[in-house]
């Protein structure tokens, strides 16, 4: 792949801040969108857009087909058995909440388990401790390594009989760092516990087939693998889709709501898959960017993908170790992770950091990357994060280790 | 607080423990706010002329030439509003 001629299809990517070229570093809160993208969302707007389902006329067919469309090709980009595992939602956090709620609240029970991790983001802790001050199960926490690494000795110690849901993130969206998520549905499917894979940080950079995997959920956000905003997909095993209870009620999700003058009360049948879980009018435009964003993905292909940004971490990991203050945390090594670095610069805190380089016209992120428990285990107040992808490149990264050097 | 609505746009407050909060200056007279600050505050250190370290009536804080400031250890908003309210002034 060639990231030279990625970056024209990046509009974004010709602006100028303060002066300096725009390096987006900042690619795990989100990443640009190229014209492709902004393209696909403009002709909907302009030719196609209509309610979707169950209309007659000719532009609500062409809006539900597409809306169909980007549904199929997302459960092809993920190797899904079909489009009925792939419900529409806003985002992994949406995503989460989904499975917490539709799933959590009718099969969860006090004497349960919930595992999750020591490095998830506040997505994937947050529904679970909610959901457990209803239904009074336990939330437990799987330690990391002190290189911010799943100790998985921990985590085969912290699950038993009792846990029915294991949460973990493919791919650490602090230190980057890429989970066995094999190893760990093999221990949880022999104590009968399902996975929810939080994939906001593994879909958009690493082939990930759900099949090879074997996850019971897997969540993802749009926004970050070149899509909008707003738009974000669950991925789940057909067979729990279709045990589990509805999430949101509405239009949209069901087949019948017929009035019984007896007992005077509604009596609902759900919509199918996936329609049963996306109440309401769904993001229909959102799907339509989505779409062209996966299409975009594949045309470059994902393992191209992670071989870029695989070069381009191992190379800044080699770049930043020039600087004398600055100390990088998590594994030092380009193989094990992806492409996110956090680092700090003694002396300065990381927003000073992050305000500095955009002085420069460099973006990244600092702050706790909602990671708060990660950071309390590396015993940090905040970290800095560089975060690539397809349209970074090696010049971005002298210019940024160049910017640094003048920190320090 | 008129003087903050006419330079402040945005404040930022960062979370966790470390609660600063982060000032942007409205992008067209955020040079005026620069130059206003670093009339009436001490200047510290300066790097390279991008960050200052200014501290103003015991508090010290870092101002950006790109028009943004971090204010630190604040007890909570309104001290920050009052600090700014005195620096624009
Ligand atoms: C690992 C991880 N999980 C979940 C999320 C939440 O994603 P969203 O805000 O798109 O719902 C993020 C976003 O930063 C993330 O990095």
């Amino acid at each position: 792949m060639d990231p030279y001629k990625i970056r024209e299809d990046f509009p974004i990517l010709k602006r100028k801040i303060n002066n300096n070229p725009l390096i987006y570093f900042d690619n795990a809160a989100t990443t640009q969108k190229p014209k492709q993208v902004i393209d696909a969302i403009n002709e909907f707007y302009r030719n196609h857009n209509a309610n979707v389902h169950r209309g007659v006329h000719t532009l609500s067919q062409e809006a539900s087909e597409l809306y169909e469309d980007a549904h199929e090709e997302v459960a092809k980009f993920i190797n899904a058995d079909s489009m009925e595992e792939i419900v529409f939602v806003r985002g992994t956090t949406e995503a989460i909440n989904l499975v917490a709620y539709a799933w959590g609240l009718w099969n969860l029970k006090k004497g349960d388990e919930v595992l999750v991790t020591l490095m998830e983001h506040h997505s994937n802790i947050v529904p679970w401790e909610l959901l457990s001050r209803i239904n009074g199960f336990k939330v437990k926490y799987a330690d990391v390594n002190d290189d911010g690494t799943l100790n998985y000795e921990a985590f085969e110690n912290a699950i038993s009989n009792k846990t029915r849901i294991v949460c973990l993130p493919q791919v650490s969206n602090v230190t980057g760092v890429v989970n066995d998520v094999k190893k760990i549905v093999k221990m949880a499917h022999e104590h009968d516990s399902l996975v929810l894979v939080d994939g906001a940080q593994s879909v958009p950079h690493l082939p990930v087939d759900v099949k090879d995997l074997d996850v019971d959920f897997l969540a993802f956000s749009g926004h970050k693998m070149l899509g909008p905003t707003g738009i974000g997909v669950l991925y789940a095993k057909r067979e729990i889709l279709e045990s589990m209870e509805p999430f949101h009620g509405g239009g949209e999700m069901i087949k019948d709501v017929t009035f019984n003058t007896v007992t005077r009360r509604c009596s609902i049948s759900w919509n199918d898959l996936p329609w049963k879980f996306e109440a309401g009018t769904p993001h229909i435009c959102g799907g339509v960017g989505l779409m062209a964003a996966v299409r975009y993905l594949e045309n470059i292909g994902m393992e191209n993908v992670r071989l870029h940004e695989k070069m381009l971490t191992g190379y800044a990991l080699r770049r930043m170790q020039e600087l004398e203050k600055i100390k990088i945390y998590g594994p030092r090594d380009a193989s094990s992770k992806c492409g996110i670095i956090p680092f700090g610069i003694a002396g300065l805190s990381s927003h000073d950091v992050a305000l500095f380089l955009d002085h420069y016209g460099v973006m990244i992120r600092s702050g706790l990357h909602c990671a708060q428990p990660l950071h309390e285990k590396f015993k940090l107040k905040s970290s800095a994060r560089a975060s690539f992808y397809i349209y970074n490149t090696r010049e971005e990264i002298d210019r940024f280790v160049e910017v640094l050097k003048e920190i320090e | 607080m008129g003087v903050i609505e006419d330079y402040v746009a945005r404040i930022e407050e960062t979370c966790g423990e470390e609660k600063d909060f982060i000032v942007i200056f409205k992008y067209e007279r955020k040079d005026e706010a620069v130059t206003k600050i670093l009339r009436k505050a001490k200047i510290k250190k300066s790097i390279s002329r991008i960050i200052f370290e200014l501290t103003f009536q015991n508090f010290s804080f870092r101002l950006y030439g790109t028009g943004k400031a971090i204010f630190r250890n604040l007890k909570d908003k309104s001290e920050l509003k009052r600090l700014l309210a005195n620096l624009l002034s």
